[in-house]
């Protein structure tokens, strides 16, 4: 069982998390006419990097939406950032 | 030199003290130039290499290999094969592939052991009945055999199973493919390699591609650890590694990459001789030839390249496992093991041009490219040598998810990835 950290709760059992996406996409700005090739390229490619990823996960228990840097050969943390934004 | 395997040769050989068998294939050093290069010596790229040669005539091919031959998924699967898919687009792809692995022991004189033991795909409540029979008359509708049964038939079939009333998901019924059934894996890599090599092909093993040559945009050969490769052509047939020669090209694939383990249990009597798959407790089993249970579940479901698995997904593939059969909670493992899989958004495989002249893509296969082995060598090897797709593998062409013709199995036969 590997131990995986939330921002909010600190360590936690990896059944805890899922995994929701690579970071680094922009939504395509749909004001404008978005071609076929673009959206696909949104909606479908990966990076799918060996080694060190950013990536998007969420710790289901508190909806803490954040961002965990991994390697993906060794499955080791190298640190997460948080996406909360404080109110002003 | 004795190279063809026969009862005559076999008997021949054992006066002689075994010692005239020539090696299986030839271990050459690579040439400066083919009119192919294959990155990926597994089923995929020895099964093209070994087409590209008998359907095509094209024999100055070489397939080049980071590791060892077969060493990657090929090495690392449950070894089952099957065509009860939905769609159309994929029973003819699925069900020509079968249909090659029926005739491959004797076509390639190496015994893969393929054997048509039938498979179970079970059904646990009255909808998951309904949904059964939806999938057994698409499957006879595109000409892939397939029965419904009920609960009384599949008890004749696995009496090994659950079928109590108490269980958490009892067995109302099940899809069944006679035809399916499992194959020596090695084998499979081991003998598309060995007839490969007969009709001239190159393996070389321990190459790694480090770089893609390039001429006025288009691709036209290899760096490798062992020196540039030219080639008329190269097809990527890397599995789990495809995103990674994509980024080396310079492009991008619709393929995450998850970590698929499997189990095989110490050996014991007879005690199923079919394959046993339930969706709903995300397990399915076979019995091995040499007696050991061989498991397979769903995908860890987070990116990896690491080769190894985690402990909630054998947790739950294992008490699947017992759920379905509760006789079996003391058997215990002999091994365990994790594979890359390259996992698509539909579940369907990607064979074709890779937007880049002079490369194509044969990948995208996820959890079930063992079965599709032939069926993926036979239409890739026609794309190479011919540069247009076979009919068969058109739909599976990458321009899919740019048209949003997507052959979406993962939805449609709930498929575990």
């Amino acid at each position: 069982m590997q131990v995986l950290p939330c921002p909010f709760c600190g360590p936690r059992s990896e059944g805890e998390f899922h995994f929701a996406a690579e970071t680094g996409k922009t939504r395509p700005d749909t004001t404008r006419d978005v071609s076929a090739e673009k959206w696909a390229a949104y909606l479908f490619d990966q990076t799918n990097e060996k080694g060190v990823t950013r990536e998007i996960w969420i710790h289901l228990p508190c909806a803490e939406v954040f961002v965990m840097s991994r390697d993906s050969v060794t499955m080791d943390v190298l640190g997460t950032e948080t996406l909360r934004k404080l109110p002003t | 030199m004795t190279t063809k395997y026969s009862a005559i040769s076999l008997l021949r050989e054992g006066l002689r003290g075994q010692s005239g068998w020539s090696k299986a294939w030839r271990s050459p050093k690579p040439g400066a130039a083919y009119d192919v290069v294959i990155i990926g010596a597994g089923g995929h790229g020895l099964a093209t290499a070994y087409y590209l040669a008998r359907n095509h005539g094209i024999t100055n091919v070489a397939v080049i290999e980071k590791g060892w031959l077969g060493g990657g998924n090929t090495g690392r699967n449950t070894t089952v094969i099957r065509s009860n898919y939905y769609y159309p687009e994929s029973s003819a792809l699925y069900g020509l592939s079968v249909k090659l692995y029926e005739g491959l022991s004797k076509e390639l004189n190496y015994n893969v052991m393929f054997s048509q033991r039938g498979m179970l795909v079970l059904a646990h409540s009255e909808p998951e009945m309904e949904m059964a029979a939806r999938n057994v008359n698409a499957m006879q509708l595109n000409g892939a055999d397939a029965i419904l049964m009920d609960a009384a038939d599949v008890r004749k079939k696995a009496p090994l199973l659950n079928y109590s009333k108490d269980a958490r998901f009892p067995i109302h019924g099940a899809v069944w493919q006679g035809s399916a059934g499992t194959g020596r894996h090695d084998a499979v890599a081991w003998g598309y390699a060995r007839a490969a090599s007969a009709l001239g092909v190159d393996i070389i093993q321990n190459c790694e591609v480090t770089e893609f040559i390039r001429e006025a945009g288009r691709i036209t050969g290899v760096e490798t650890t062992l020196g540039p490769i030219r080639a008329g052509a190269v097809g990527a047939a890397v599995a789990g590694h495809s995103s990674v020669l994509a980024r080396l090209a310079g492009f991008k694939l619709p393929i995450t990459s998850y970590s698929l383990q499997a189990f095989v249990t110490e050996a014991m009597k007879p005690v199923i001789d079919t394959v046993a798959f339930s969706p709903a407790y995300g397990t399915y089993f076979s019995q091995s030839d040499k007696g050991g249970l061989v498991i397979g579940g769903g995908l860890d479901r987070v990116p990896s390249y690491g080769q190894k698995g985690n402990l909630p997904v054998q947790e739950a593939v294992l008490a699947g496992l017992v759920e379905m059969a509760p006789v079996l909670a003391k058997v215990k493992l002999l091994r365990h093991w994790a594979g890359i899989v390259d996992v698509t958004p539909d579940s369907s495989p990607v064979i074709g041009p890779s937007g880049i002249e002079g490369l194509y893509v044969n990948c995208g296969w996820g959890t079930g490219g063992f079965k599709a082995i032939p069926a993926g060598g036979y239409l890739f090897a026609h794309l190479l040598a011919n540069g247009t797709h076979h009919e068969i593998s058109r739909p599976f062409d990458i321009d899919r998810f740019v048209t949003g013709r997507l052959i979406d199995e993962g939805a449609a036969s709930g498929i575990a990835h």
